[in-house]
């Protein structure tokens, strides 16, 4: 226990940690700030208006057709040629209809909650999911590198204890950090509903489906920090987990990218993992396979695969579980110097 | 008395591809008193650090058998964790973090009150440095950090593997009186350095190794009594002479330990006085023929066979190699 609670203090004592939660903070904020702007409550006031609008670019392209119509009818008196012009019939079979004025074009933008937020439970998974990697990777690597694990390992030498311990308390941060500012979020984005935007329809249903998101989203942020915790342990540095990262994502989303389009394999984006990122936070990923289609023989439905959100859990699983197990081996087995 | 320390025909080899197979410690065998304040002495790359890291647990050893307090190793290793305090070859530590914050967070995690953390920062001369960042430290500092971290536990034993590293000749001395006033306080000390002069001063008993083996080990006096071996100064009138002086010497069969500029140093030598006249028979006169007193510097150097050679240098691992059963004698190896 007392080791747990010092690698609490120690992990919450770190500039890195401090550093990367401010620039957390600040680019959620800004987000949730800058979008604010950008939606505008419809009172009826602004429906009135658009409305208004609509009927009057009605009445003006009316009288603009009107007045091309007659202007065309007026050459066709003096004998001109006007097909080229104005077009056959003088285009009178083009008269504008009101329902080509739709106020909704009109209409500024708004924010719907209920519709639009769990993206923004996306967008906020993948902000503190990636504070979870690199607070979760230097956390472990920068005490291999600077000897401070060999330091505290001669206090503790249970080594399999103090890895885990280490694990649990930045798990434990991460995890207490994810679910106050994923309330923080919450309320923000509620607050935007509520002032410049719609929460209508928020029923029980809406709102569990909405908690659901998030612990799915929490879930992930986890993952990713034990994931990164672990190659940073493996490989005794900060930036194996970095290197670990990229060379995955060159790998995953270029390379099978690539290889799966020069084989011709049908519905390669299952072997992609954003693909599987994309299913666990919308529940599922659908991908589409053209070349089933014969156009020629008119509208098709492609032939379809689809990827749930079950799958990518079995996925992201298995690659977390199959890193921890590695570092933990490797804790047990390789010399530390 | 009993022993702190027991090692019995320790064993670590490195495999790597390239440069195949390196036997880091061959068989070592150590044994450390209770109470006493004990050299750890041997060459660059001779495998003190490889001995220290695997008695503490960090380096998992091919062969051999430890105990520390009675207590096998590693088995019992957290049970005894508390009781050993070590540093292990200028140990780092966090940059960003304090000394205090760094010497607190290890006080926590050996659950050992806060009161222990100003008491070795005073001990060590940082109470006030104790605020600041371990980054700027100096390496002495640093050092000092360093034996305080180790000396936080008051652990029964205490290994320091080359604490004088970086030490102003101040902090050198301070480090003397404080090993001596733990081994007095009933603690055992096991010290590992190159500055043998230091060693000889506090030390009560010694372990040279070399290659990884014990090429010496016993109580300071009995290892430099047993290496003795007479040794004695001779100058003559004309240093020209000296090359003369040693071919004379060597065919007469007394061993010249080393020729210097100015004078020779002779090694089991009797009678002085056969010097004397042996030269004198050549018509060489001395000027000068003293028994020297050894310091363990000599020993070291013999024992181990790392006395720079003129005109040769030295690599790492080229030092004494001694048989399996070679230490099996006693001190005088
Ligand atoms: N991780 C390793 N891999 C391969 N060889 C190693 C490793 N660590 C140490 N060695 C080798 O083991 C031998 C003993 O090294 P060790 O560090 O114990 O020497 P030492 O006695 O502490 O030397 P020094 O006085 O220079 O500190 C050396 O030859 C070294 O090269
Ligand atoms: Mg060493």
């Amino acid at each position: 226990m007392s080791l747990f609670v010092t690698e609490l203090r120690r992990l919450t004592k770190r500039r890195l940690t401090r550093l990367m939660l401010v620039l957390l903070v600040l680019g959620l904020a800004t987000v949730a700030t800058a979008f604010s702007f950008s939606s505008h409550k419809l009172s009826p006031e602004v429906v009135a208006a658009a409305q208004a609008e609509s009927d009057a670019q009605y009445k003006r392209s009316v009288q603009e057709w009107q007045r091309t119509v007659t202007e065309c009818e007026a050459a066709q008196a003096k004998g001109e040629q006007t097909e080229e012009r104005y077009g056959q019939n003088c285009g009178k079979d083009y008269q504008p209809q009101p329902e080509m004025f739709d106020p909704k074009w009109n209409l500024p933008y708004q924010f719907d909650f209920r519709a639009e937020f769990p993206m923004f439970i996306a967008v906020f998974a993948g902000a503190v999911a990636l504070f979870a990697f690199i607070v979760g990777a230097s956390f472990v690597g920068a005490e291999w590198n600077t000897g401070g694990m060999m330091n505290l390992l001669l206090w503790r030498p249970k080594r399999l204890a103090v890895l885990g311990t280490k694990l649990a308390a930045l798990l434990t941060t991460v995890l207490g950090l994810s679910v106050v500012l994923g309330a923080l979020w919450t309320a923000a984005f509620w607050l935007i509903g509520t002032s410049r935007g719609t929460t209508a329809k928020m029923t029980a249903g809406a709102w569990r489906s909405i908690g659901l998101d998030g612990l799915r989203a929490v879930a992930l942020i986890l993952v990713v920090g034990a994931v990164a915790y672990a190659l940073a342990s493996l490989g005794r540095h900060t930036a194996m987990a970095l290197g670990a990262a990229v060379a995955l994502f060159a790998i995953s989303e270029i390379g099978i990218r690539i290889a799966v389009g020069v084989l011709g394999v049908s519905f390669g984006e299952r072997y992609v993992l954003s693909t599987y990122a994309q299913s666990w936070f919308m529940k599922q990923a659908e991908l589409f396979d053209y070349d089933t289609c014969q156009f020629a023989k008119g509208a098709c439905e492609p032939a379809k695969y689809v990827v749930t959100w079950e799958q990518s859990a079995v996925v992201f699983g298995i690659g977390a579980v199959a890193a921890l197990v590695a570092a933990f081996w490797a804790m047990r087995r390789r010399d530390i110097a | 008395m009993s022993a702190v320390l027991e090692i019995e025909g320790l064993r670590k080899t490195y495999r790597s591809r390239k440069r195949g197979v390196r036997h880091a410690l061959d068989g070592f065998d150590m044994r450390v008193e209770a109470g006493q304040v004990h050299g750890f002495l041997g060459p660059n790359g001779s495998g003190k650090t490889t001995t220290l890291r695997t008695l503490l647990g960090l380096i998992r050893p091919n062969g051999g058998r430890m105990a520390i307090l009675g207590q096998e190793l590693p088995r019992a290793l957290p049970a005894v964790a508390g009781q050993v305090g070590a540093i292990v070859e200028s140990p780092q530590f966090f940059p960003h973090f304090t000394a205090r914050d760094t010497l607190g967070l290890l006080a926590q995690a050996g659950e050992l009150p806060r009161r222990r953390v100003d008491e070795v920062l005073e001990q060590v001369g940082l109470r006030d440095r104790a605020g600041e960042r371990v980054k700027t430290y100096s390496l002495g500092m640093k050092q000092r950090l360093a034996v305080a971290s180790a000396l936080l536990k008051d652990p029964k034993l205490l290994i320091l593997d080359e604490p004088a590293n970086g030490l102003d000749p101040g902090g050198i001395r301070e480090m003397r009186r404080l090993m001596r006033e733990l081994a007095e306080s009933g603690m055992t000390v096991v010290l590992s350095s190159h500055i043998l002069g230091e060693i000889q001063l506090i030390c009560d008993s010694v372990t040279i190794i070399s290659l990884g083996r014990r090429v010496a080990f016993g109580p300071v006096d009995q290892v430099l009594a047993a290496h003795s071996q007479n040794s004695v100064r001779v100058r003559l009138e004309a240093v020209t002479d000296l090359p003369h002086a040693a071919e004379t010497l060597t065919r007469s069969g007394i061993r010249v330990a080393a020729a210097e500029p100015d004078h020779l140093m002779l090694a089991d030598v009797d009678k002085p006085a056969e010097v004397s006249r042996i030269l004198a028979e050549q018509g060489l006169y001395v000027s000068e023929l003293t028994p020297v007193a050894v310091d363990l510097e000599s020993v070291f150097l013999e024992l181990t066979a790392t006395a720079p050679v003129p005109g040769q240098n030295r690599q790492v691992d080229q030092s004494a190699k001694v048989d399996q059963t070679g230490t099996a004698g006693g001190w005088g190896a």
